[in-house]
C-alpha cells in the first residue's frame, strides 16, 4: 500500500512573538518587520503525513503558494522528510482572499497525478481564517475532516480521526480521498533531518511551464515553481480580481490608557475600595 | 439570514446572539430576519426563536442531519440560500460554523469573513462605484495587532462567521412566534460520506459569559497558593475564576476559564486581573468589563492602562486583604 499525500503549507509573519523591533513608537505593529516563519499548524499537518509515510509508505508532496521567499517553507518540508516540493508563485496572486487562494491551489493540485490525502494546518496565524482547507476541498469535490486532533486509523481506503469540537470531540470515519485540517494537538512535529538538510540545502526552484507532476523519483533536483499559466488558472479568478472580500480599512490597535485610580496596597486602602464597590452595587 | 446551529436540539448561544444582532441591523434597514436550521426534531423548538427576533425559520429535517456533518449541511444550506437569496448570511465561529461556512462560500463563490467581532452596516466606495448599506465585517487580524474592516459588496450573500460572546443575546418580553417553514432537499446516498462513530461532549461546568464577577489568574497568580486565594475570592463574591492563556496552557486551569482572543469574551460588572500583564490578546476578551481592578507587582504592567483601579503589590497579599475586607463588611 502506498498513499499519495499532499501537504499545503504557508509562510506567515510571526504574529505570536511581536518583538520590540516590530513595534512602532505609537504602539502599533509594523507587519513588514516581523520575521517570516513556517505556519505552526502546517508543521503539524506535515508531521501527520510523514507519520503515515513512515508506517505505511507513500509519497509526500509539499506545496506552498506565496512569493519566491516562500520556497523556504517548501525546503523545510524536504528537510523533514517530504519527497517533493512545489511552489506556486505569481505576481498575479497578490491580494488573494481565501476564495482566490483556494482556486489557485485547486488548479495546482489538479495538475498533480491524483492524491489520496490532502493535509492542511487548521489555520494560519496571520489571518486565522481556517477557510482555505475547506474551500480547497469543496473545489476539488472531496470530503473534508477539519480540526483533526488525532488520526486513529488509516488504511488504503478509509481513515478514522478524532475531531476536536467545543467541550469534547467526535470520532469520524471517511473514505479516501479526503482533505484534513490538523490542529496543534495532533503531534509534536519532528525537526529537520541533518542528512536531508545536507542533501537539499542547495536545492533551488526551477520554473516549470508544463505544470506536470513527473519527476525522476529520487533524488529530486529542484523545487518546481508554477505560475498562473503552469497551473492553467484563469487570471481573472486569481489575486485581487478573484477575491470577493476586500479590506475597507485597517486600524492599528492602539492601546489607549484609561484613567486609573491607584489604590494603596494596605488594609485601609483595599478596605476603602471594597466599600466603594459595595456602595455602587458592583459587588 | 442566520445559520441556527443546534446540538442535541439545543440552539447554540452564538446563534441566538446573532439573531439578536441581525434583528437590530434588519430594523435599521427595514429587512426581515430569517433563520435556517438542519437537524431532526427542529419543530419542537424553532418557533421559540421569535423571542430573539427571528421572523421566519427554514427547517431541513432528516434523521441523518441530527448531528453536524460537512457535506450534507453544505448542500442543504446552499440550496436554502439560493432559493431565498438573503443579503447577509451569518454563522457562529464555532467548529461547526467554521467547517461549513467556507465550503458554502466556495460553492456560491461569495465572500466570507472569518471570526468577526463586530458587524455594522455602512457604505463603501471603490473605483467610482459606490455601495450602500452593505455589511461591514470587523475582525482582528495579525494575532490581534490590527482590526480590519472587510466588505464583500459584490457577493450575494455576504457571509461572515462571528465569534461567540461578542454580541449580546436579547430576549424580547412578549415574543412573537417565529414562523417555521419546512424545506426539503433531494438527498442522495453519496451526500453522507462521513460516518459519525462517536460524539463526546462534556457538559459545560463554567460559563464565564454569564458571570457578573470574574477573578482572573495570570502567570503571576499561578502558584497553588495564589490559585486558592483567587478561587476563594471568586466564591466569596459569587463569581467565577477566569485566567490568561498561559495559565491554561500550563495546565493550571481548564480551557473553560480562559479569557481573551482565543478564549471567552466577557463583560462582567467586575473583573479582577491578578498577576496578568495585560497583553492585547487578553484585553480583547475583557476590556469591556464595567469595572476592572488590576493587581500586579510591576507598576509598568500594561494592564494598568485599562484598569479602573490599580493595586501595585504581591497578589497573595492583596488577595488576602481583599478577602479579609469583604468578610468584615458582611
Ligand atoms: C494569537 C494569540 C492568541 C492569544 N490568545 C490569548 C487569550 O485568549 N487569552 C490570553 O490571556 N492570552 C492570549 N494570548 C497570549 C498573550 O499574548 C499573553 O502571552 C498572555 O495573555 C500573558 O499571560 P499573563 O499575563 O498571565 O502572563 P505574563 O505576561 O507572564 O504576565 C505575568 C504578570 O504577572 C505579574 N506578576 C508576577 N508575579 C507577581 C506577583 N507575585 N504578584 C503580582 N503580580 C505578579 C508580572 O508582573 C506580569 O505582569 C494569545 C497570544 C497569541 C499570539
Amino acid at each position: 500500500m502506498s498513499l499519495n499525500m499532499l501537504v499545503l503549507v504557508k509562510q506567515v509573519p510571526d504574529t505570536q512573538n511581536v518583538t520590540g523591533e516590530a513595534m512602532r513608537p505609537d504602539g502599533t505593529v509594523n507587519r513588514d518587520a516581523l520575521p517570516a516563519i513556517f505556519n505552526p499548524e502546517d508543521l503539524n499537518a506535515l508531521e501527520e503525513a510523514l507519520k503515515i509515510k513512515d508506517r505505511l509508505g507513500g509519497v509526500v508532496t509539499a506545496m506552498s503558494m506565496g512569493p519566491p521567499k516562500a520556497a523556504d517553507v517548501v525546503k523545510e518540508c524536504l528537510y523533514r522528510g517530504a519527497d517533493k516540493g512545489i511552489l506556486v508563485s505569481d505576481r498575479g496572486f497578490a491580494g488573494s482572499d481565501t476564495l482566490a487562494t483556494s482556486y489557485a491551489l485547486t488548479c495546482a493540485i489538479t495538475r498533480l497525478s491524483g492524491f489520496d490525502l490532502v493535509f492542511c494546518g487548521r489555520q494560519a496565524i496571520d489571518g486565522d481564517t481556517a477557510q482555505v482547507g475547506p474551500q480547497v476541498a469543496e473545489k476539488l469535490g472531496v470530503n473534508q475532516l477539519t480540526c483533526v486532533a488525532d488520526i486513529l486509523d488509516i488504511s488504503r481506503d478509509r481513515i478514522v480521526v478524532k475531531r476536536q469540537i467545543e467541550n469534547g470531540y467526535e470520532k469520524l470515519a471517511a473514505s479516501l480521498p479526503v482533505l484534513l485540517t490538523v490542529t496543534s494537538e495532533a503531534n509534536e512535529p519532528r525537526s529537520a533531518n541533518a542528512k536531508r538538510v545536507m542533501g537539499f540545502k542547495r536545492i533551488v526552484c526551477c520554473e516549470d511551464a508544463e505544470g506536470t507532476d513527473c519527476w525522476p523519483c529520487e533524488p529530486i533536483e529542484h523545487i518546481k515553481q508554477w505560475d498562473i499559466q503552469a497551473i492553467a488558472a484563469d487570471a481573472e479568478r486569481c489575486g485581487f480580481s478573484g477575491s470577493a472580500t476586500w479590506v475597507k480599512k485597517i486600524d492599528n490597535v492602539v492601546l489607549t490608557a484609561r484613567e486609573t485610580k491607584g489604590i494603596e496596597n494596605s488594609e485601609p486602602g483595599i478596605s476603602g475600595l471594597i466599600n466603594e464597590l459595595m456602595e455602587e452595587h458592583i459587588i | 439570514m442566520v445559520f441556527i446551529e443546534q446540538n442535541d436540539n439545543v440552539p447554540a448561544d452564538v446563534s441566538l446572539e446573532l439573531l439578536s444582532r441581525a434583528r437590530e441591523l434588519a430594523d435599521n434597514l427595514g429587512l426581515e430576519v430569517e433563520g435556517v436550521a438542519l437537524g431532526y426534531g427542529l419543530q419542537n423548538w424553532l418557533p421559540n426563536l421569535g423571542a430573539y427576533g427571528c421572523d421566519r425559520a427554514y427547517a431541513l429535517e432528516d434523521e441523518r442531519l441530527a448531528h453536524f456533518s460537512s457535506i450534507p449541511y453544505t448542500k442543504g444550506l446552499v440550496q436554502i440560500i439560493q432559493k431565498h437569496q438573503p443579503r447577509f448570511m451569518l454563522f457562529g465561529a464555532t467548529t461547526t460554523g467554521r467547517d461549513v461556512a467556507p465550503r458554502v462560500a466556495s460553492t456560491l463563490q461569495c465572500g466570507l469573513t472569518a471570526d468577526c467581532t463586530d458587524l455594522q452596516i455602512g457604505d463603501h466606495k471603490f473605483k467610482k462605484r459606490s455601495y450602500q448599506d452593505i455589511l461591514l465585517q470587523i475582525r482582528p487580524a495579525f494575532g490581534g495587532n490590527i482590526i480590519a474592516t472587510i466588505v464583500s459588496p459584490e457577493s450575494r450573500p455576504s457571509l461572515a462567521t462571528v465569534r461567540e460572546g461578542v454580541m449580546k443575546k436579547k430576549e424580547t418580553h412578549s415574543p412573537p412566534t417565529c414562523r417555521v417553514i419546512q424545506e426539503s432537499c433531494p438527498w442522495e446516498s453519496g451526500d453522507f460520506p462521513t460516518e459519525i462513530l462517536e460524539v463526546v461532549r462534556q457538559a459545560k461546568n463554567v460559563d464565564l459569559k454569564t458571570e457578573k464577577v470574574i477573578v482572573s489568574a495570570g502567570m503571576g497568580a499561578s502558584s497553588p497558593e495564589s490559585l486558592k486565594l483567587v478561587r476563594e475570592l471568586a466564591d466569596l463574591l459569587g463569581g467565577e475564576v477566569g485566567s490568561s492563556r498561559p495559565v491554561v496552557d500550563g495546565g493550571f486551569l481548564h480551557k473553560e476559564h480562559q479569557v481573551g482572543q482565543t478564549g471567552t469574551t466577557v463583560r462582567p460588572n467586575l473583573y479582577i486581573a491578578c498577576g496578568i500583564s495585560g497583553q492585547i490578546q487578553h484585553r480583547a476578551g475583557m476590556s469591556e468589563a464595567k469595572r476592572i481592578i488590576a493587581v500586579n507587582s510591576d507598576p509598568e504592567a500594561p494592564i494598568f492602562d485599562i484598569a479602573h483601579y490599580g493595586i501595585v503589590g504581591d497578589v497573595n497579599q492583596v488577595l488576602q486583604r481583599m478577602i479579609k475586607a469583604y468578610k468584615q463588611k458582611l
